[in-house]
């Protein structure tokens, strides 16, 4: 099958791959690329679990083929820690609160907070719920992570007072 | 929380986990992250029939497309593979990976294709032509066994699988002398676990050592053993990897066809397979759907509301093979009446085959259903009477001075306070202002109510009731094992041998190992080992792993700890009574010199590794103990009268929840909602109270949205996440919760099970809530479950001059 060359930007490096032009761009990521922390559920939109940040918008990956992002800018989970390895307000607050359980609708998850939290820094639980509706989880019952988000978003705010 | 000071320094601490830090940071190792040199990718082709005979299947244009490999069909499967064990003893059911010569269920795999790549794969199904001959299928369970309705299994005669009576105690008497009788029925929709990952399987066959490699997502007991004798290997010759992650289970991931094909065609095609099916492959022919219980009840009662005796029949539509899961009729046993004081107690439980996909274990083996319909009667019986909910359940509560209680069928429950903690549920609702504001609201015209339920937990997991469904079935415990070692350097390790799917199994074995170690459980590692470096063990199952294995790691510890003292009374020239340790330091306790004489952790790790001469002359060197714990009360056969201990240590919660109800569409609306819950000892908070909350959301998804639905021919309705509707953040409502810590007297640490109560009495607490509320206006609703369609039709059918348009 013909493959296609493609190249976009992951987590801050550029990087190119030959795909066949049906591939999606969760397949590209997790098996040309080897970013296997962005996860499959249902291959339909319906669960959130591959969300990435695409030009800084959460977007089903499963959704949408890779050579349609050529050119574009992507964020996955594996690049929400700094590059020296240091946690994230978000993923701090959600290793504190136990924010997840088995951990397979975490990467969506914290995508798909970080793009609220870029958006609003102070949101309430009503916006939190809402931003995450369109990312199931089947372990938690949500609580733990709204109280995750909510705590990273005072946390950030923090920081940036000081 | 009404917790006291706690006596240890890290169970109960609110402490980070030790798994959370690689899945929020994308590190989690899945099976679908696990990439092999060479690996094949498989599709399945999916009947689109409920019942058919299977005539020619025509694969040369699948096997000549590009990258295909092979395909399989149900004839060579038949040929090569032992049927699947089935949870009873069916004769004539032969249930086999892929179908061969008849398809029993639409989804049931028909073929498998192996390619290059899952795309290459999935173009091959399409290509693959099958000759079906369509015939009638039993859809409808009861309507199943008239005696010419379609049978699922010819050669069986019947669709009825299993039919078992049992009585305990004087039901005849009781009944006669009750002042009243209730008679109800209740339908438990077909919901499940439905995990967000989707089972999979990658298998390698190691030609060098003769060795089957399996990384899956798997949560089964006896996987190996079921694994080896389909493919008539030696247990010992399955490599299963237990420390692959678990995206998910809630009991559903039991993985066997899928794992079986995987190895079959590892062997045969000497290269490694990767099966992950994809959402539809998991809802319809996967391990997806769960207990579909119509339950037939019959309670006697006093003028007081006090419940002597219950008859209970409970009929199960399994689908098309009883598997494992058809033993969801017995576990309930082992807490049948509940939290309640019944005298005596009968039970009826029957499965049915029809062409729906099999069944497999959810969350509380059965118990869901099970309380569902028990506490819908307590509500009965008040609205009967006249009386409160909450009174009719304080008249009928085991009291927590009557602890230990035997109920009828001989199984004793551990410890509970079980009034305490209902009180404690109701003053963080607020349930007398609750009240007040229910009949304020429904005088300004809303539907609103309130819901109450309580629930057990049973936890442990003896699987007693296995051989009291089915004779032959002679097992009566399960063990769990954890190794505890500390290296040369001194450094902690401990071993389990089983998966874990979010219940954070690392975090439990350190805790527990560390408080009894006196070392921080950060500083100890634990490990999954493989099946065949594994443990004796059971599994995570049954509510067990805080209680069996969290014990076994318990005594593990305090007798490697003993070891240590002794090496430090040998170095020490005294005796092990005379050394006090804390916290790393083995010293002499009082008397002459105490203080003085002292010797440290590292020290003593390593005489134990490198300095055989210190050693005391009888003690075994390397500082590794291995401890099995089998299920406490385990291990025994029913009496004459039918009695045995079930299972051994019994949560309780109370689940209260306030629902409004849109009169125009039907929509539940959970306003609030609060659980009081008493799991004994929490060994890390954190974690008990996500399982407990998440479990609510499982069981809010049973309660009002979540059903495998089918058609009346038999098809399939609901085979995506658009269809089989999971709460999602938005329809959970923030959950207030209590704990209170009544302990069990049967473990290291007083720790029961935590991971279903939650699950248990959520959907019971919900169906009451809402027909508290419907009840005004002559609604009452026994059909799981309650989705706006079904509210709203009853809205349509009850209420006068109902319509959307006068509806405010």
């Amino acid at each position: 099958m013909s493959r296609t060359e493609v190249t976009f930007t992951v987590n801050g490096k550029e990087r190119s791959a030959h795909v066949p032009p049906r591939m999606t761009l969760v397949d590209c990521l997790r098996d040309e690329m080897g970013l296997t922390g962005t996860h499959i559920g249902c291959e339909q939109g319906a669960c959130g679990a591959c969300s990435i940040l695409l030009d800084g918008e959460p977007v089903r990956s499963c959704l949408i083929f890779a050579v349609q992002v050529e050119g574009q800018e992507i964020t996955t989970v594996e690049g929400l820690a700094a590059d020296d390895g240091s946690l994230s307000p978000l993923q701090e607050a959600f290793w504190d609160h136990h924010g997840l359980q088995c951990g397979y609708c975490t990467p969506g998850i914290l995508i798909a907070a970080t793009a609220l939290l870029a958006h609003n820094p102070a949101p309430d639980e009503a916006q939190i719920r809402e931003a995450i509706d369109g990312n199931l989880c089947r372990c938690t019952g949500y609580q733990q992570i709204v109280e995750a988000v909510a705590d990273a978003a005072t946390r950030a705010r923090g920081q940036g007072n000081d | 929380m009404t917790d006291s000071v706690s006596e240890y320094r890290y169970i109960g601490q609110p402490r980070r986990t030790k798994e959370d830090g690689r899945f929020i940071t994308g590190r989690g190792n899945f099976v679908q992250d696990v990439q092999l040199p060479g690996m094949k990718h498989v599709a399945m082709l999916l009947s689109p029939y409920p019942r058919a005979n299977l005539g020619r299947i025509d694969i040369e244009a699948a096997l000549a497309a590009p990258g295909v490999i092979d395909v399989l069909t149900g004839a060579e499967i038949a040929e090569h593979i032992a049927p699947l064990l089935q949870g009873i003893v069916a004769p004539g059911v032969r249930h086999l990976p892929l179908a061969h010569e008849m398809v029993r269920y639409v989804g049931e795999w028909v073929a498998v294709v192996v390619a290059d790549t899952r795309y290459m794969a999935e173009d091959a199904v399409e290509l693959i032509e099958v000759d079906y001959e369509d015939l009638p299928a039993a859809v409808d369970p009861e309507a199943a066994l008239a005696d010419d309705a379609p049978l699922v299994h010819p050669d069986h005669g019947t669709n009825l699988l299993l039919h078992k009576n049992y009585s305990w105690g004087p039901v005849a008497e009781d009944f006669a002398a009750a002042d009243h009788e209730l008679t109800y029925r209740v339908h438990w929709g077909r919901s499940s676990g439905v995990p967000i990952e989707t089972y999979g399987v990658v298998a390698r066959w190691d030609a060098a050592n003769d060795i089957l490699e399996y990384w899956a997502s798997i949560q089964m007991p006896q996987f190996q053993e079921q694994i080896a004798t389909a493919l008539d290997l030696p247990m010992n010759a399955l490599r299963i990897h237990n420390d692959v992650d678990v995206g998910g289970s809630y009991g559903t991931k039991r993985g066997i066809k899928q794992t079986i094909v995987a190895g079959y065609l590892a062997r045969k095609l000497k290269c490694p397979i990767r099966l992950i099916e994809d959402r539809l492959e998991y809802m319809s022919g996967g391990d997806a759907h769960g207990p579909d219980r119509i339950f037939d009840i019959t309670l006697a009662y006093a003028d007081d509301g006090v419940v002597t005796s219950m008859k209970m029949r409970a009929l199960d539509d399994v689908g098309a093979y009883p598997s494992r899961a058809v033993q969801q009729l017995g576990k309930p046993m082992t807490a049948l009446c509940g939290a309640y004081r019944m005298n005596s107690m009968a039970y009826e439980a029957m499965a049915v085959a029809t062409n729906k996909t099999a069944q497999v274990p959810v969350r509380g083996f059965g118990q869901a259903p099970t309380n569902y319909a028990v506490e819908t009667g307590i509500d009965h019986i008040a609205r009967k009477l006249g009386l409160d909910a909450v009174e009719v359940r304080r008249r009928n509560l085991i009291r927590a001075e009557d602890f230990p209680w035997r109920i009828p069928n001989g199984t004793e429950y551990d410890s509970g306070d079980y009034h305490t903690v209902l009180d404690m549920a109701l003053d963080l609702a607020d349930w007398e202002g609750l009240v007040r504001w229910r009949d304020e609201q429904r005088e300004a015209g809303k539907i609103v109510g309130l819901g109450l339920a309580t629930c057990l937990e049973p936890g442990g997991g003896n699987n007693i009731f296995e051989h009291m469904l089915n004779e032959k079935i002679q097992v009566t415990t399960f063990v769990e094992s954890v190794l505890v070692k500390v290296d040369a350097q001194g450094s902690v390790t401990a071993a389990i041998s089983t998966h874990t799917a979010g219940q954070g199994h690392q975090t439990l074995i350190a805790t527990i190992a560390g408080e009894e170690l006196q070392r921080d459980p950060d500083s100890i590692r634990v490990v999954h080992t493989d099946s065949i470096e594994a443990l004796p063990n059971r599994g995570p199952v049954a509510s067990r792993m805080a209680i069996i294995a969290g014990t076994a790691a318990a005594k593990a510890a305090q007798r490697l700890l003993t070891n240590m003292v002794r090496i430090a009374a040998h170095n020490l020239g005294v005796t092990s009574g005379d050394i006090e340790y804390n916290d790393g330091v083995f010293s002499v306790a009082g008397g002459v010199g105490a203080g003085d004489k002292q010797i440290g952790w590292d020290e003593i790790a390593f005489i134990a590794h490198r300095q055989l001469h210190r050693m005391p002359p009888d003690l075994e060197a390397g500082l590794q103990v291995f401890h099995v714990e089998a299920v406490p009360g385990g291990g025994k056969l029913p009496n004459d009268k039918g009695e045995v201990q079930i299972y051994p240590c019994y949560a309780f919660q109370a689940h209260i929840c306030v629902v409004e109800i849109d009169c125009v569409t039907g929509l539940v609306k959970l306003l609030d909602y609060v659980i009081a819950h008493d799991v004994g000892t929490m060994i890390n908070p954190a974690i008990v109270r996500g399982m407990i909350i998440g479990g609510i959301g499982h069981g809010v998804g049973a309660a009002l949205y979540e059903k495998f639905d089918y058609d009346d021919t038999g098809q399939l309705l609901s085979g995506t996440l658009f269809d089989y509707l999971l709460p999602s953040s938005r329809e959970m409502p923030a959950v207030r919760d209590v704990h209170h810590c009544t302990p069990s007297p049967l473990t290291s640490h007083g720790q029961k099970g935590s991971g279903e109560g939650g699950y248990l009495g959520a959907t019971a607490a919900v169906a009451n809530g809402v027909n508290d509320a419907l009840a005004p206006l002559g609604i009452h609703l026994d059909v799981l479950p309650m989705s706006p369609a079904a509210i709203e039709a009853a809205l349509h059918d009850k209420t006068e001059n109902y319509s959307p348009e006068t509806a405010s």
